[in-house]
């Protein structure tokens, strides 16, 4: 497991601490009903849902981001972080990239997918 | 115990299925995923994600998944196997999966069925993700196993990482190391710089006599080509001596010569042969493989193959629409619409129009330093194409360590994101 909380420069792989820390987010942040959401069957929805599981490479399952990428899961500020990226106001080594991509509505509707999550 | 046996086990353990019992009481389709890496092991994730009735099994050999992703770490010295790999079991308990732990054998297409060893696998759907394959027809010295292990690709994580790692740090002191890069496409457009960044940083700290020779058979830098010419010049100088135009003709592993088409003969004490690439055998002995024989021609709305109905292809073995990288963020993001359509079709809907997937890309130029590469793909369904989304994506302005720690939580997200 790659470990990520200090400077890549050091390396220093404790997987103990890792797994534990996992752990606990998991038991504490988001109990065992929210990962196992029931599939939905309405395709519009459907559709948002693959457009947010894209975003999940980065942000890890659910948006629980570990190390320094930001947790997107169960943020209610979303929609207004990634409109200040995709506009260019709030300073990205890379969102701003990628925000580009999206049109304002499905932006509004990924960061309320992520803000469901909790 | 059998192997169905195990699926059982392993899908009453999973919390999705406890989750929704009115859908694990149903009989689900049959999917069967070939390879475990970015792209198979993130669509047996999302399939029972998206529809936990789905019967999942993923064919897989090794016992633990070893990312290509921060790999020329490790041949830097910087990162070890081990931070970059992760064992299947967890994943395969926690996702409710039938894991069968060998390689696949052979697909016959008409009675939908992998052959394992003796087993008889059938299947509603089929997934294949097998990566490339290493192409040494057109290197002269280059066509037995012990030849290709003198001169180690390293283009798949593993063992062959860590023993371009030894060669080096065995390597004289006033060394020579030759790397040959492929004509494109190949696995990882940037990765060939990357390495060379790193080589060239180890040789600097650990063996400032020695030097780096980069032998590309393009005619230029493939990727982030400003940015790597930038630190090369600045950082390591001579160091670093790139060769475009390349074409590598053969090798004399034991003399440790290499011999160009343009460039006559040149003798290494390190070799590291990264050679043309193609679609994985199981893809193209199925006949897979329709673009010029070497790439698997797929539908973007649900990567299912051009050829056969029902056959889907991931990775680094398909025909990327242009501008389309074989990356595994990418093989990760294409597993994703994979695996949306064919749950959707199974939840009784229509395979989803409007995909959108992203490629994150970084690269290491020294210890510490980063740059990176990002797009944003859209279908376009006049050409049915992914095209690159307009004024979206872009490069690093420069190198940065702020990026480099950016980068690891990248490695660790989709690590997670795709083995969970």
């Amino acid at each position: 497991m790659v470990v990520m909380h200090k400077p890549p420069l050091i390396r220093q792989p404790n997987r103990l601490v890792t797994a534990a820390q996992r752990l606990a987010l998991l038991l504490t942040a988001y109990p065992v009903s929210a990962l196992a959401q029931a599939p939905s069957t309405d395709p519009a929805a459907f559709q948002v849902s693959l457009w947010a599981a894209s975003c999940m490479a980065c942000h890890g399952p659910d948006g629980r981001a570990e190390g320094a990428g930001m947790v997107i899961g169960g943020r209610p500020d979303l929609l207004r972080k990634l409109l200040a990226y995709k506009s260019g106001q709030l300073p990205a080594t890379i969102m701003h990239q990628h925000a580009k991509g999206y049109s304002d509505d499905e932006l509004g509707r990924i960061a309320e997918y992520f803000s469901r999550l909790k | 115990m059998s192997s169905r046996r195990i699926f059982l086990k392993a899908g009453l353990a999973t919390s999705a299925s406890i989750a929704a019992p009115h859908l694990a009481a149903q009989t689900g389709e049959r999917v069967v995923i070939i390879g475990g890496g970015f792209g198979g092991a993130t669509a047996a994730r999302y399939l029972r994600r998206f529809n936990p009735a789905l019967q999942v099994s993923l064919v897989e050999p090794a016992g633990e998944f070893v990312m290509c992703p921060m790999s020329n770490r490790v041949i830097h010295g910087g990162l070890q196997l081990r931070d970059i790999s992760r064992p299947y079991s967890r994943f395969v308990a926690n996702n409710g999966l039938r894991w069968v732990r060998s390689r696949a054998d052979n697909i016959d297409l008409s009675a939908r069925e992998v052959r394992v060893g003796t087993e008889r696998i059938p299947y509603d759907r089929l997934i294949i993700s097998p990566g490339v394959d290493y192409v040494y027809d057109g290197i002269e010295g280059m066509s037995t196993s012990a030849q290709q292990a003198r001169v180690p690709h390293a283009w798949k994580a593993g063992e062959q990482t860590q023993q371009l790692r030894n060669m080096l740090q065995a390597m004289p002191e006033e060394g020579v190391v030759a790397m040959t890069i492929p004509k494109v496409p190949y696995r990882c457009p940037p990765g060939p710089y990357e390495r060379a960044s790193l080589i060239a940083h180890y040789l600097q700290a650990s063996k400032p006599k020695a030097k780096l020779l980069v032998f590309d058979a393009n005619p230029e830098i493939q990727a982030k080509k400003g940015l790597f010419e930038a630190v090369w010049k600045s950082r390591y100088g001579e160091r670093i001596q790139y060769v475009p135009n390349a074409d590598l003709k053969g090798v004399d592993t034991q003399a440790g010569i290499l011999e160009f088409e343009l460039q006559g003969k040149v003798k290494a004490h390190v070799i590291n042969v990264i050679p043309p690439q193609r679609a994985g055998a199981i893809a193209r002995n199925s006949g897979l493989a329709n673009v010029g024989n070497r790439w698997c021609g797929v539908d973007f709305l649900s990567y299912e193959s051009a050829v056969t109905r029902g056959v889907y292809v991931l990775g680094d073995s398909i025909a990327g629409s242009p501008g389309m990288p074989k990356s595994g963020h990418m093989a990760n993001q294409q597993a994703k619409v994979c695996a949306g359509a064919i749950a959707a079709q199974s939840l009784g809907m229509a395979v989803p129009t409007e995909p959108i997937i992203a490629n994150t890309c970084y690269s290491f130029v020294s210890q510490s330093e980063v740059i990176h590469v990002a797009g944003v793909y859209r279908y376009d369904a006049s050409k049915k194409i992914m095209v690159p989304a307009p004024g979206a994506g872009g490069m690093s302005e420069q190198p940065s360590t702020m990026e480099a720690i950016y980068a690891m939580a990248w490695a660790t997200n989709i690590m997670n994101d795709t083995l969970d």
